[in-house]
């Protein structure tokens, strides 16, 4: 939405939220004080500003890596649960922002917010994350985030005909590369052994990672937990 | 007392040269073997064959030359394959012992940074299952991916300072009978380029002395544990990483600067796959458009997955709005495979790049027509069945030649 006159909020009003009890924001930020990582994220702000001026979302949008260290620092939980429910998802995770001279990890902090986010399955989390359970399920499956398979026109339709034209050659073209591992392979990047990916699968289920999964998508995990399952069972 | 802006001015006009023994950080290898000596973790040693560097803070790091075990990328391998090829390619010429693993997974942190559905144990624990893979075949772990290695480097600071996630993640690894063992030094790919620049140098074929290049160094390689980067008083002063551009500049490029060096590419994780409109913007405004503006550079050069895909991929679209762009976009490895003869398709794999390429290579000389009719024999082949695919013996030979600089 642009900005006019009408809608311009740069104090950004706390408490967009009232939905939401203030107790149920205290646990949240509680969450996230909690976790161990915390304390070596965040040590104070000199609101110097380096973290905004170096943050490739603060360009594009209306999104500050100083306001989530200064609401943390401040424990403003009003604050904190409006950048849980809007904020977070603009970060771009290249931590820029650890230029930070305090030693900051704003990046960092937006993580921890970000896993409470999923873990508590937040319907704003869920929205964000709707159209990317394709690669989720890929990455917990195949061990790999990305396969040459996903590379489709109506996916990409913004790289240009090259999309298309990969697409259309996509089987021959894999086999013509001279890497062993990757030759031949479309749907993941290289060839994972069996025994390798059922590591993988004993990792997700003992780390509570399948849990977290279940939380934000009931569906996903339903597929996943079917196949990796069977797969442990078979052993 | 005052610093006057005269004295900035002089200070900044050296090089820097830092002492280790004012570095504002703890060496965590130090952390490492004290671990080791309470027999909490396995250190896995570096090979013998290997050479010393120095990073940003004055330290000292060793970087293998051989007997590596390749942690593969999954960007790279799914849809930039020659960026893998070229660094295997480069290993094969000097004969260099490496493993290039099918016991390996992803480090899943592009789908951390991008969902954070994952947890620090589970993001762990497939990071020490991984490295205790590569210590069971003896061969030291050498990352690929840019993001690998600063996630690595993130989680290892982790696990040294919180036992409570050691202990999960040896629990873990017990279950899958695994040791909780960590490498004495997290290296990336592009340090074993850059410690091997000199003799990419002596067995060039392609005079690249007629190329202006541009570097983006990649994010997760120097702003996380900004320590472990290498720098190099010789390259911008010792004030930036000297990775990649040490390189181009060993292989006779002109290397040329741009006032938005330090910005990241605009990958996002989750927003160059579902958001791309940010990535878009960012990648062309930020980078190529300033690029273009400021030295029209006829090559930009990084070395990391995210950022060769997203400097690349984004042009297309900008055209429509008339931006300026058209710059091809390759990693160090590619392009020092280029400038030591490998084929441009066999190899370099220059058909899975967007940006028209071709102005770059007829640019050196390279009649690029006549090795992709070779290649698209090649295709044929596959096609009737009678061939199953290119291999090493197919793509071992240098077979670009055009005049060397001097």
């Amino acid at each position: 939405m642009p900005t006019t006159q009408e809608n311009w909020n740069p104090g950004k009003a706390a408490n967009r939220h009232p939905e939401v009890s203030y107790e149920e924001k205290e646990r949240l930020f509680f969450e996230v004080k909690n976790d161990p990582r915390y304390e070596d994220f965040l040590y104070g702000c000199y609101e110097c500003g380096i973290c905004v001026s170096t943050c490739p979302s603060a360009r594009f949008y209306d999104y500050s890596p100083r306001v989530i260290a200064q609401a943390m620092a401040r424990e403003d939980v009003e604050r904190i649960y409006d950048i849980i429910a809007e904020d977070i998802w603009n970060c771009a995770q290249c931590f820029s922002c650890l230029r930070c001279p305090r030693g900051n990890n704003p990046g960092g902090l937006v993580t921890l917010l970000r896993e409470v986010a999923v873990k508590n399955g937040l319907q704003e989390t869920k929205d964000v994350l709707q159209g990317y359970s394709r690669v989720i399920y890929k990455v917990m499956l195949k061990g790999n985030q990305v396969s040459p398979d996903m590379l489709q026109p109506d996916f990409f339709p913004d790289w240009g005909p090259w999309v298309g034209q990969f697409s259309a050659n996509m089987p021959v073209w894999r086999k013509a590369i001279p890497v062993d591992t990757l030759r031949g392979v479309t749907d993941a990047a290289w060839k994972t052994n069996r025994k390798t990916l059922l590591e993988l699968y004993t990792i997700w289920f003992e780390t509570g990672n399948m849990d977290i999964i279940k939380e934000i998508d009931e569906g996903l995990y339903d597929l996943l937990a079917d196949v990796m399952q069977e797969e442990l069972e078979e052993g | 007392m005052t610093t006057t802006v005269e004295e900035i001015l002089e200070r900044k006009s050296h090089a820097v040269v830092r002492d280790a023994q004012t570095a504002p950080t703890h060496d965590i290898r130090e952390a490492l073997f004290e671990l080791e000596a309470k027999g909490e973790i396995i250190v896995q040693r570096m090979p013998e064959n290997h050479v010393e560097v120095t990073t940003k803070y004055g330290r000292t790091k060793k970087i293998p030359i051989d007997h590596t075990w390749h942690h593969k990328s999954c960007g790279q391998c799914g849809h930039i394959p020659g960026y893998t090829s070229s660094i295997f390619w480069l290993h094969r010429q000097f004969g260099l012992d490496y493993l290039d693993p099918t016991d390996q997974t992803s480090c899943t942190g592009w789908n951390y940074y991008a969902s954070a559905t994952s947890n620090a144990a589970a993001q762990a624990a497939v990071m020490v299952r991984n490295f205790a893979a590569a210590y069971e075949t003896g061969y030291f772990p050498m990352i690929h991916c840019g993001t690998s290695y600063g996630h690595y480097k993130e989680i290892r600071e982790q696990l040294v300072h919180h036992k409570e996630l050691r202990d999960e993640v040896r629990r873990i690894l017990d279950k899958l009978g695994k040791p909780l063992v960590l490498p004495e030094e997290i290296v990336h790919y592009s340090e074993w380029v850059h410690v091997m620049r000199k003799k990419f140098a002596e067995r060039q074929t392609v005079d690249m002395s007629k190329i202006t290049a541009t570097v983006h160094p990649a994010c997760h390689y120097y702003k996380i544990v900004a320590e472990d980067a290498i720098y190099d008083p010789d390259i911008y002063g010792g004030q930036r990483t000297a990775t990649v551009t040490a390189t181009l500049e060993a292989l006779g490029i002109n290397v040329a600067d741009y006032s938005t060096w330090f910005d990241c590419c605009g990958f996002g994780f989750r927003h160059v796959l579902v958001q791309r409109d940010f990535t878009r913007s960012f990648s062309v405004l930020r980078k190529i458009e300033t690029m273009k503006n400021e030295v029209n550079p006829d090559l930009t050069v990084t070395h990391d997955t995210g950022c060769v895909t997203t400097l690349d991929k984004s042009q297309f679209a900008a055209k429509a709005h008339d931006r300026k762009v058209g710059i091809p976009v390759l990693s160090d490895a590619q392009v020092a495979a280029l400038a030591m003869g490998a084929h441009p398709f066999r190899v370099v794999q220059f058909h899975w790049h967007s940006t028209d390429w071709r102005p770059f290579l007829e640019k050196l000389g390279i009649d690029w027509q006549k090795y992709w009719e070779e290649f698209q024999g090649d295709l044929e082949l596959i096609r009737s069945g009678q061939k199953s695919g290119i291999t090493w013996e197919d793509a071992d030979k240098p077979v670009v030649s055009t005049q060397v600089h001097t």
